[in-house]
């Protein structure tokens, strides 16, 4: 008897499904990592009015991101109420007993940075947390996807999740990406193609030579942004370069362990006639640097494109919409991208703010003035202590840039980090939402070589050409 | 949470598509308890400008649409980040159901945990909605078990998609954690099973 072909998808679903009578319901998913952070307490709140625990507190990890100060972070919090979120995370912690990357942990940082990092996301696992990019995990080989409140109280409770099975699609990049071309170009450039809502209800697997040549850096780039185009989650299936990114990380299983776990991912692998629902093919080697001109990240083009203009839209709902964004942004249709002044940068967020970007970013700067001010917020705190010891701190510096400590700061704006009203932001981030930054923010996507470009130009602006004769890790 | 199959109210047009959950309810109001109630917050920067002033012009800032239960949009509602409070702030503004051609993963979910439907309609059934919605709010009737909508009074039925687990969770009003519990057994079981098998997926070697 052969059992029918399965991808990897199909294969982690499987194996996290408890087996119990459904009727009527989705599945329910046991859960291998949960992930909170101060934002969580709405979930907290939940739970304590129920009176119940933590089922699985040596499963949940919690870290303070969202809100957290990027600035002096040894005086007391200013703003009352984020200083009793991240408080109330802290008691969260010690009551039930789970680990905590606090705001003074060295090993603090942005939720989906420090995961991998610590060795905690590993192939195979079912990981969530209250937070929709939760989607980087998948980079690994696991499903990792974004939770609501009432389903992180959920998870808190029973360690499980309810989920209905999306469907399969693939998303083949083939060819070599060219040089300054990297992960979030390639993303920009299918969520251009499909839409923001492009990929609704799908598990998105990554492959292809182009997919296969990132790092583990570019892979967690790449599933982060899964979301932006509609997919519940991204993955890429584990392979070398996923077990060397983790062999060794404190988290990871060592020893007999290792070995164990390896065995077992390896059997994980999709099987050679297993077929997604669907699949989409790109040329790598025809994308090029990507930015956002409008309020949603479909809204992307080339850098040598020029603002599109709603008259020519294909029909009047997207007209209407085209204009409504390009007043938002304050741009006016046919005008060439590169050129468009920018009024500041920011590097940053769990996208674009791994050791690998800030390195391609200071590749652009070094010995570079930026004429407009900028923030740079490593991922971590381990990023950041790790790219001081490099000496990219002070090509930031030397720039002009300000470099701050880790957090999800101007991604969100939630810990004051914001972009005035009206002023535009070159960002490496991955959502160009109307006040996503800041009210009144116009914000343009891209990556860190593009954000770094656009701060010496003081302009959106084509990175290849600085780049010209660098060395790019 | 108490379930319902059918719905009869006030329906408002909001013709703009890809409403994020950033918009329905902007980062800087989540830090608040949910006893405060998020009502106020829904919509709040297309809503009020800067100085909080509301925009008189602005669907659901016009006298006749007080009282919506029900928002006929377009399509990709609800994209973006996961935060519930998004769901909060439509369920405290006192609105019942979206119907839409498309709506984020997350908020769907989110929105069945709160009572909220998410009804998936063709985007030709939406414009159509729409342009009746836009001349005056309407009263809308909803029909959860045969999965329709349609103006009160003889309008014509729309049938909306809904995910089966979903349907039946908004209409038995479930609660996820009391149903889950119910399976303890399993879980143990299963929990047992893994930790004889892959002992090495609790960080620290399993000894939990
Ligand atoms: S950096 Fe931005 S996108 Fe990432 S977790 Fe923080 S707020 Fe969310």
């Amino acid at each position: 008897m052969t059992a029918a072909p399965r991808t990897l998808f199909d294969k982690l679903w499987d194996a996290h499904r408890v087996p119990i009578e459904t009727a009527g319901r989705s599945d329910l998913l046991w859960v291998d990592r949960h992930f909170v952070h101060e934002g969580s307490h709405h979930a907290f709140a939940k739970l304590a009015e129920r009176g119940l625990g933590v089922a699985e507190p040596d499963l949940t990890f919690g870290v303070a991101d969202h809100y957290v100060p990027t600035r002096d972070r040894d005086a007391p919090i200013a703003d009352p109420d984020i200083a009793r979120m991240v408080e109330t995370l802290e008691q969260n912690a010690a009551t039930h007993g789970f680990q905590l990357f606090g705001l003074h942990d060295r090993r603090q940082g942005i939720v989906h940075v420090v995961g991998p990092e610590e060795g905690l996301t590993l192939p195979g696992l079912v990981v969530v947390c209250g937070d929709s990019h939760t989607s980087t995990h998948g980079a690994f080989g696991s499903l990792g996807f974004g939770i609501g409140a009432t389903e992180v109280a959920h998870v808190l409770a029973t360690q499980t999740v309810w989920q209905s099975r999306p469907a399969t699609m693939r998303i083949r990049v083939e060819g070599r990406l060219g040089p300054g071309v990297g992960a979030k170009d390639v993303a920009l450039a299918w969520i251009a193609r499909l839409g923001a809502d492009g990929a609704r209800g799908h598990a998105v697997e990554y492959a292809g030579a182009a997919v296969r040549g990132l790092s583990m850096e570019g892979r967690m780039t790449l599933c982060n942004l899964s979301i932006e185009g509609g997919a519940r989650m991204g993955l890429v299936a584990p392979d070398a370069v996923t077990l060397d990114y983790l062999k060794g990380r404190p988290f990871a299983p060592a020893g007999a362990d290792w070995d164990r776990a390896c065995a077992y991912w390896t059997g994980l692998a999709g099987d050679a006639a297993a077929e997604p629902d669907r699949e989409v093919v790109l040329d790598g080697s025809e994308v090029a640097p990507i930015v956002t001109w409008g309020t949603s990240p479909e809204d992307a083009l080339p850098i040598t494109g020029t603002v599109p203009d709603p008259a020519r839209a294909p029909d009047p709902t997207r007209a209407r919409k085209i204009a409504a964004a390009l007043d938002y942004m304050g741009l006016a249709p046919g005008r060439p991208l590169d050129g468009i002044p920018v009024d500041r940068i920011f590097i940053g967020s769990c996208t674009n703010a791994r050791i690998e970007d800030l390195r391609r970013a200071a590749a652009v700067l070094e010995g570079r003035r930026a004429k407009v001010p900028g923030l740079v917020s490593a991922g971590s705190s381990l990023v950041k202590a790790q790219a001081e010891e490099e000496g990219l701190d002070a090509i930031f510096r030397a720039a002009g840039l300000e470099w701050v400590d880790s957090g999800c700061s101007m991604c969100v704006g939630m810990n004051g980090d914001r972009v005035a009203p009206g002023e535009r932001c070159a960002s490496t981030t991955n959502r160009n939402f109307r006040g996503r930054q800041g009210p009144g923010a116009r914000t343009h996507l891209m990556s860190p070589v593009m954000a770094a470009a656009a701060a010496v130009t003081g302009t959106l602006t084509d990175a290849r050409p600085l780049l010209a004769g660098r060395e790019v890790a | 949470m108490t379930g319902w199959t059918h719905h009869r109210g006030k329906a408002v047009a909001l013709p703009v598509e890809g409403i994020d959950t950033d918009q329905l309810i902007p980062a800087r109001f989540m830090s608040r308890p949910r006893a405060a109630g998020y009502g106020d917050f829904l919509l709040h920067d297309l809503r009020f400008d800067a100085d909080g002033t509301p925009d008189p012009d602005f669907p659901l800032n016009r006298p006749e649409a007080a009282g919506a239960s029900i928002l006929v949009t377009r399509r990709n509602f609800g994209g973006g980040s996961s935060r519930e409070a998004a769901v909060y702030a439509l369920a405290d503004f006192g609105f019942r159901a979206v119907i839409a051609p498309s709506f984020g993963d997350i908020f769907a979910a989110n929105a069945v945990n709160n009572g909220l439907l998410p009804a998936r309609v063709t985007p030709a059934a939406a414009e159509t909605l729409l342009e009746i919605l836009e001349r005056a709010p309407a009263r809308m009737e909803i029909d959860l078990e045969a999965c329709s909508v349609a103006v009160a009074g003889g309008g014509e039925e729309h049938a909306f998609t809904l995910d089966d687990a979903m349907r039946e969770k908004l209409v038995n009003g479930w609660d996820d954690i009391d149903l889950t519990r119910r399976h303890a057994p399993a879980l143990d079981a299963w929990r047992r099973g893994l930790k004889t098998d892959r002992a090495w997926l609790w960080p620290g070697g399993g000894t939990g």
